[in-house]
């Protein structure tokens, strides 16, 4: 968050039009017109980052979600007869060692991606709002929850990981929360940072006067401040956590190998790096393009939402 | 400015405090009992009961965390469960090539960093500033190991340039030591320089918007001269604290680099003691990561003091 330029920033009214003005952008009529008569390229032209960043990631999602649509080959079918095969028309992205097409394998690998990502994302923000609006608000809680998120955020976030699945059992939900506990820190840094702001506004103190209680005064008046950036926080989590598990499973301490995700199949490939490269490359360029759109999409999104600050970030 | 000093030198203890407990109950909240997840599968009761007495276990849990605590404070990380080595000298043995991989690619970071994020800064909004924060969103958006796969593959496999993995010690010499180096270094360099550049630019800019600088410029001084002379020096230090959030960053990189060039440092270590369920060394390599992380960010703010003499405590 910009330093000075925040509290303008979050006055309500402000961020009310930011958020009809974006979010609910495709669906709302009351938008501002523009000089561009299709609404479509009106769009485009005012939010590049954004369009292209969601356009790519909707594309990688569509191809996960829809890969045995795509390909006739089971992701995990052992076929030794064909190891190894370079990239042809049969086999797009070639085989790995053992004969398994690594096209099928990448498209269904998205799908282990987007569901820890997306997951991390949701729970990280969730448990991240709620600690963050109670530390804000309440004073005498905030200085131990903010030594405890210090602490936390000492420990490098992929070590800590690393130890928790060494201690639990490796499954996808596990994993999950292996990678959510490093980045709660984050969030409820931002949302008490935000709240901090908020409650000092005339605003508040006025409903504060009128006798407004206090689940009303947080849901209703400071929780609504808190979601354009914690939307734009969600969105690099998001990035981080589909990163983070591909080192995890690249590491041997993630997804379990026998699912295909792009972690474990680039961490089979490095074997054979010298004469299967496509094995790590396709892979590792689906993982790199749809890291890359999720990050250009929470660029585009902070840019909507605050343009006041989208220069400094 | 010395109780500055001595403030923040105490305001690491609670943090330090933080970790060490919860790397202390990482190990108590998994499921089941410590030491038969120690133990391993083919543990006998016998050798299950010794572990026990071995590690405290039988104590109560305040007694186990001070005995442990009060041990870290004495140096003694405990020993490795794998082969009694004291732990402390296991990760003291591992640090030379972590060392020198974090402080070769920091160098090549700062190096390329922070001149690319001052010209972007510098012509914000030109095609040059586009080129540049471009390469930076990709380069931490695309995989560690896909950089340096791809670097791999073109240096050392096609062209036989530099080795393709291994270590070699300093005293072995020092031009082995750095062609083994270059390329995980490069490698982990890239994405390190782009999350360092975008920050440069990010300050620089905000810098930039000062009074000061259109008092300069007002005064008729050039772009070229405010920049060097008043922008930099007022930027340093939000930079500085960029390099010191990024060691954190750096850590996890280090990590899957070293698993990729088969480099024998602390992430090797982290690696093999996970596959070896050696507790008390991931204990270890997590208090001291996270150790050296505070230590770090402890030296950069006290050195504000000297950067920036604005800055009186």
């Amino acid at each position: 968050m910009a330093p000075g330029g925040a509290e303008a920033c979050y006055h309500p009214k402000i961020l009310e039009r930011h958020v009809k003005e974006t979010i609910l952008l495709p669906t709302d009529a009351a938008w501002t017109p523009s000089r561009s008569r299709n609404p479509v390229l009106a769009f485009f032209l005012r939010h590049p980052t954004f369009v292209f960043g969601s356009g790519v990631l909707a594309i990688l999602t569509a191809v996960s979600i829809g890969a045995p649509l795509l390909t006739g080959y089971d992701p995990i079918e052992l076929n030794i007869a064909h190891k190894l095969r370079p990239p042809s028309g049969e086999h797009l992205f070639g085989t790995d060692a053992f004969g398994r097409d690594v096209f099928s394998r990448t498209l269904y690998g998205g799908r282990v991606s987007l569901v820890v990502g997306i997951c991390v994302a949701f729970l990280s923000t969730l448990v991240g709002c709620v600690i963050g609006l109670l530390s804000g608000y309440f004073r005498r809680l905030d200085g131990i929850v903010m030594r405890v998120m210090d602490g936390l955020m000492a420990i490098p976030g992929i070590l800590l990981a690393i130890a928790m699945m060494a201690l639990l059992r490796a499954n996808i939900a596990v994993l999950i929360i292996a990678i959510t506990i490093p980045d709660i820190p984050r969030v409820v840094r931002l949302v008490r940072s935000v709240v901090l702001t908020i409650r000092e506004q005339p605003y508040v103190e006025a409903a504060v006067s009128v006798g407004t209680k206090f689940p009303r005064m947080l849901f209703k008046h400071i929780l609504p401040n808190t979601i354009p950036p914690i939307i734009v926080q969600a969105t690099y989590i998001f990035a981080h956590a589909v990163l983070l598990e591909a080192y995890l499973s690249f590491l041997g301490v993630g997804t379990p190998p026998e699912i295909p995700s792009w972690g474990n199949i680039i961490a089979e490939g490095r074997l054979y790096v010298q004469i299967a490269f496509w094995s790590i490359l396709f892979p590792g360029l689906f993982l790199g393009m749809m890291v890359l759109s999720i990050n250009i999409l929470g660029d585009g999104l902070r840019d909507m939402l605050d343009p006041r600050i989208a220069r400094k970030m | 400015m010395w109780a500055f000093i001595i403030r923040r030198v105490f305001a690491t203890i609670p943090v330090m405090l933080v970790v060490a407990v919860v790397v202390f109950l990482l190990l108590r909240l998994s499921p089941g009992d410590p030491a038969v997840l120690i133990a391993g599968d083919h543990a006998t009761t016998q050798d299950i009961e010794q572990i026990r007495i071995r590690l405290g276990l039988d104590k109560p849990l305040l007694v186990q965390f001070l005995q442990w605590l009060w041990g870290i404070l004495q140096g003694d990380l405990g020993t490795s469960v794998f082969n009694n080595r004291p732990v402390l000298d296991l990760i003291a043995q591992r640090l030379e090539p972590t060392i020198s991989i974090a402080i070769l690619t920091m160098s090549f970071a700062i190096v390329l960093a922070i001149p690319l994020g001052i010209i972007a800064a510098w012509k914000v909004d030109t095609w040059i500033d586009r080129a540049i924060m471009v390469f930076a969103v990709a380069g931490f958006s695309f995989p560690v190991f896909l950089i340096a796969y791809l670097l791999v593959f073109g240096f050392a496999l096609e062209w036989s340039f530099l080795p393709v993995q291994g270590y070699r010690q300093m005293v072995d010499g020092f031009v082995p030591f750095i062609r083994h180096l270059i390329l995980p270094s490069v490698a982990l360099g890239l994405v390190y320089t782009a999350l360092l550049a975008r920050m440069t630019r990010s300050t620089v800019i905000e810098v930039l918007n000062e009074d000061y600088i259109r008092t300069a410029r007002a005064k008729g001084l050039g772009m070229d001269a405010v920049l060097l002379g008043h922008a930099l020096k007022n930027a340093a230090v939000p930079i500085v604290t960029t390099i010191g959030v990024g060691i954190a960053h750096l850590i996890g990189g280090v990590v899957v680099t070293e698993s990729v060039f088969a480099i024998p440092g602390i992430g090797r270590l982290t690696i093999d003691a996970v596959l070896q369920r050696d507790y008390p060394v991931i204990q270890g390599v997590i208090l001291v990561a996270s150790f050296v992380y505070v230590l770090i960010n402890l030296v950069i703010d006290i050195s504000y003091t000297l950067l920036d003499p604005r800055v009186r405590y």
